[in-house]
Order: C-alpha cells, then structure tokens, then sequence
C-alpha cells in the first residue's frame, strides 16, 4: 500500500516546487497536448528532453519518478500487447489467424507506451512539486471566469483540496486496519481474484466507517469555525507570477512550437 | 513463550525526506508469564517495537544485505540482529508467519475500529475461522466464541446477534479483544489498550487483562504511557526513549529514580509523587508504588507514630 506514491506531494525545495500553480496547470495542459500532437519519435524525444529537465529542476529522485510509472505498467504493456497483435501494418514478421507482429505495429505500440509514461510521470510531477493546498488555489484561480455563470468553483476547489488532504490519512488508516486484521489471520496475499474480494471486506467495512466519522468531524470543526465560503472570503497566501514562472512559460510555449514545427516538417512515419 | 531481541533497529520510509528511525538498537527479553510494561512518548518506538512481535514488521531486506558484507579493513561488523519469539525466528524470511500470529495476539490502538461483521458472533469468529487448519463446525465456533466473550465480560445470549456497531464504546473494545483472545494466544501484546476511556472503564480493562494473564495468555505486554497502570499492574516494565531502550526494571525499582523518568518527560505515578513528596519532608517510605502497599505503609508509620505519641 505504501507504494502508492501517485497524488503525494514530496517536500523539497526547487525551481519547480516553487512555480505559480497556475503556470504549472496550465504547463501541464500544455504538455499533454505537445505529446499528441508529435506525430513522430522527433516530437516525443523533444516532450522527453524536456521531461528529463523538469525532473532534474525538481529535485526529486529518479526512482520516485519511475514508480509513478509502475501503477500504471499494467495498462501499459496491455495497450502495447493488443496494439502489437492487431495493428495492420505492412512488414509482417508473424502470422496466425488475424493476429499478425508487422514492424509498423511494434513501432507503433512503442510509441503508444512512450506517450502514455510520458503522460503518467508528468501528470505526478505535477502532485509532488504542488502542495494540495496550492494547487487547488491555482485551479479556483484558473476557474474564475466560470463564477460568472454562477458556477459555485470555490466549492468545487474545496472538494478537491479535501480529497487530495485525505489521501495519505485514509492510506494510514488502511494500513492500519489491514495490520490489525492480518493480526487477526487474515489473508490478502493468497486465494482466486473472488476469494481476494472477498478478503477485502474486513478492511473496507472499517474505513468507510472511518471515513463517514472523518467527514463528519470536519464538516463539525469546519461549522464551528463559521467556514461559509463566501466570495469575501480573503487569502492567505496570494498567487504571484515572478521570473520562474516567466521561465516556465517560455520553455512550454518553445515546447508546443517545437512540436508542431517537427509535425509538419518532420512528416516520417514515427 | 520467551521474547528476544538484539540489536533491532528499524527505519520508516528508509531513503526518502520522511525516513525517520523508530528504534535503534534494541535489545530487550519478556521472560514467559510476565506482565510486561513498555513505556514511552508517542514517537518513542514503543508500538513499532511491539508491531515486530507478530511480524507486522519485518525487518528489512537491507538489513540481510549489509550482514553478507565484508566489513572493511579496521571497520567493526555491525552486530547482529536477534528476534525471537519462543521457537520462531523472525530473522529468518522462511518462519511460519500465520503460526506465530496465532501465538502472539496483538490489540492495536483503538480496536474498536477494526470491527466489521454483521453480528458480534461473525466479528469474534473471524480469526479463529482464519487460524484453523480444518474448516470449523457451527457448534465448535460458538463454543470457543462464547468462551472468549464470557472472559471479557459480556453475555453470549444477549450479544451474539447484536451488530457490533450498535454497542457502547466499552462493549466495542471488549468485543475487539475477544476477537483477538479466541485463538488463546500464548502471549497478548496490547498497544494502549485503555486509550479514551473513562476513569472506571480502564480500571475495568486493568482487571480484565488481569484475568486474561490468570487463565487465557501466558504473557501479556501492555504499551501504555499511564504510568498509574503500569505501577499497578506490571511484573516488570521497559521506558523507551528516542527509539532506545532506556531502562528495564520492576515498577518498584523503576519509580525510584523519579527523576530520570522526569528529565526524559515522563511522568511517574501518583504514589511515587507523594512518596518524594514526604521525602521531602523527611517521611521516608518504603513502598513498591501500588496504591495498596503505599496505604500499608503509611498505615504502619501513622500508628508507630501515634504510639510513640502515646507512649511519651
């Protein structure tokens, strides 16, 4: 369980950490469309490089990097799997049926994985460089435009923070009914994929317990302390756009240039 | 079942910005039948020790690793590590896990809030149904869950249809130690088993495990940081401190150097503060900290007193 590194913020100080969330939200968006809009291993080398920086700029070691990537490795080698099996490509080097290994499909499911870690570690990146706090000011902030049609965003803000405050507790808190009933003889590790459902019910009974008196609790302490959430509500600590984040942009804004530029000029097939 | 450990050290989150060491080089022995203390502040390393009795815990792989090293030129081996639970060696990755669970039951903080089933019956069950080797028939199950539950004070009858989330909270922790005790452990590790209860309903939980230490598990180790309770109750007590193991004693050695207690943020029980209180003003008495010898005591010397008084 504690393996679970995805949405767990890792508290050093960098370049990085220290970005507007805004700008790291919008860089974010920005990157995810750099990666599909490459068509080509030029493009997504370039999302790579710049990848690799970011990750050198943040401070946070490779190998927490990489196990961001290993929840996700099942879907990974899943899609590549089906994608090598049944791409129509035209260099066959196998066949069986209408299963057929040709060089475009491997080129292709290559490049399918390649953008989906890519995907996956800059997504993390962005939740270990970001306090849950800050982040969810950035995303209020960038969400401002709807408060005009009346879209309660400070709510929706709020919600977010919560979930995000409340992953490493109710982690703890499986960890710690998982103890007790493993204690107790339980066995998690052992039996069919029903018998293993089954064994779940002893801690999953526990922690939605646990997380119905957790909510209430600071729906109480949040009452009791008049949280009302109005629009006068002020802020502690302002968003500032400085020189990093001047940084930031311009390598986000070379970035998708970049890609595009490779598109169209660097038409070659992956 | 004799407790052994040498040299256990153990590291959270080892590698990381949130490593922190919760014990360094612990060496501790619970002989069997003791009625064991383990004192500390939170953050002490008292239930991290306590979490490797039954291999909650295991000690790391890189533990083994730094063993088959060769230490280097005028470099000392770091000494090795001994875990042992009566037969079982937790060193050993091969020990029969699930035996020793069945052995060493272990209450965790608050174990009202590991409950789960429908009815108090399935609840006490559980583990039992875990732990036997064969599948158990309807009746040996109540049988043994009625057993368990009458030891911890609660009437079969009339809880075992009951939903374990309709009982008070006393209920609650009783039904949770049932459900530990029912395998009959030899030995019974408690981590805070009196937390958030009332005046009476610890003093109730005190004579329970009293009771569980007379009949049902050979030894008990109770992890608390109230000192009355391990002045009351315990054959003998560990202080950990910072992740070490300060000092090992009886509580009637224990509470005699107060002031070590003091200085490392304890606190000591009441009689050991009237006791230096009345030191103080030069009463001295000789008692070994329970409540009912320090009466004794002070009995004896008030009617020595009164009949030097009555003498003169």
């Amino acid at each position: 369980m504690k393996d679970v590194s995805f949405g767990q913020y890792y508290p050093v100080d960098s370049f990085v950490h220290r970005l507007d969330p805004r700008l790291k939200l919008l860089f974010l968006i920005a990157y995810i469309v750099a990666i599909f809009l490459a068509s080509n291993f030029y493009g997504l080398a370039v999302c790579a490089g710049v990848l690799v920086l970011i990750v050198l700029f943040s401070r946070i070691p490779l190998g927490k990097v990489l196990r961001a990537v290993k929840g996700v490795v099942f879907l990974v080698i899943f899609t590549a799997a089906l994608n090598i099996l049944f791409y129509n490509g035209e260099t066959v080097y196998a066949q069986w049926w209408v299963i057929a290994i040709t060089k475009e499909g491997l080129i292709f499911s290559a490049f399918l994985a390649l953008r989906l870690a890519l995907l996956v570690i800059c997504s993390s990146l962005l939740t270990y460089t970001t306090t849950p706090v800050s982040l969810t000011d950035g995303v209020e902030s960038l969400l401002t435009p709807l408060k005009w049609i009346r879209f309660p965003v400070h709510a929706l803000a709020l919600i977010m923070s919560i979930a995000l405050r409340f992953i490493p507790v109710l982690m703890d808190e499986t960890e710690r009914i998982k103890n007790a009933q493993k204690a107790r003889g339980a066995d998690f590790e052992s039996g069919n994929l029903f018998k293993r459902i089954r064994a779940m019910v002893p801690i999953l009974v526990p922690l939605l317990l646990s997380a119905f008196r957790r909510a209430d609790e600071l729906g109480e302490a949040m009452d009791a302390r008049c949280y009302s959430g109005s629009h006068q509500r002020t802020k502690y600590k302002k968003l500032r756009f400085g020189w990093r984040d001047l940084v930031a942009f311009l390598v986000g804004a070379a970035l998708i240039t970049g890609v595009v530029l490779m598109r169209v000029y660097l038409p070659a097939p992956y | 079942m004799r407790i052994v450990a040498e040299h256990l050290s153990y590291v959270y989150n080892p590698k990381s910005p949130f490593a922190t060491a919760a014990l360094k080089d612990v060496s501790l022995t619970i002989e069997e039948g003791e009625f064991f203390g383990i004192i500390g502040h939170t953050g002490s390393g008292k239930s991290t020790f306590v979490q490797h009795l039954n291999g909650l815990l295991r000690l790391p792989s890189s533990l083994k690793r730094y063993k088959k090293k060769k230490p280097k030129k005028g470099q000392i081996p770091p000494p090795e590590t001994v875990l042992r639970v009566g037969e079982f060696d937790l060193t050993d990755k091969k020990t029969d896990f699930r035996a020793l669970r069945k052995s060493v039951g272990m209450v965790f903080q608050y174990p009202e809030y590991q409950l789960f089933a429908e009815t108090v019956r399935d609840d006490v069950a559980f583990g039992l149904k875990n732990f036997s080797e064969e599948k158990l028939t309807e009746e040996q199950l109540d049988s043994a869950v009625r057993a368990a539950l009458e030891v911890v004070g609660l009437d079969w009858e009339e809880m075992k249809d009951k939903s374990p989330f309709d009982l008070s909270g006393g209920q609650k922790r009783r039904v949770a130690i049932a459900g530990v005790i029912v395998t009959r452990p030899e030995v019974l590790v408690l981590d805070e088993p009196a937390a958030g209860l009332d005046p009476l309903g610890k003093k109730e939980i005190m004579e329970l495990l009293h009771k569980l230490h007379r009949e049902w598990c050979k030894t008990i180790v109770v992890v608390s940081h109230d000192m009355d309770e391990i002045s009351e109750n315990c054959t003998k007590a560990a202080v950990f401190s910072e992740g070490r193991v300060v000092m090992v004693l009886p509580p009637r050695e224990l509470f005699r150097r107060a002031d070590e207690l003091t200085s490392l943020g304890l606190d000591v029980p009441l009689t050991a503060k009237l006791a230096a209180a009345l030191a103080k003003r030069g009463v001295e008495i000789d008692c070994d900290f329970t409540t009912e010898d320090f009466i004794e005591k002070v009995l004896a010397l008030w009617s020595a007193r009164a009949r030097e008084g009555g003498g003169a």
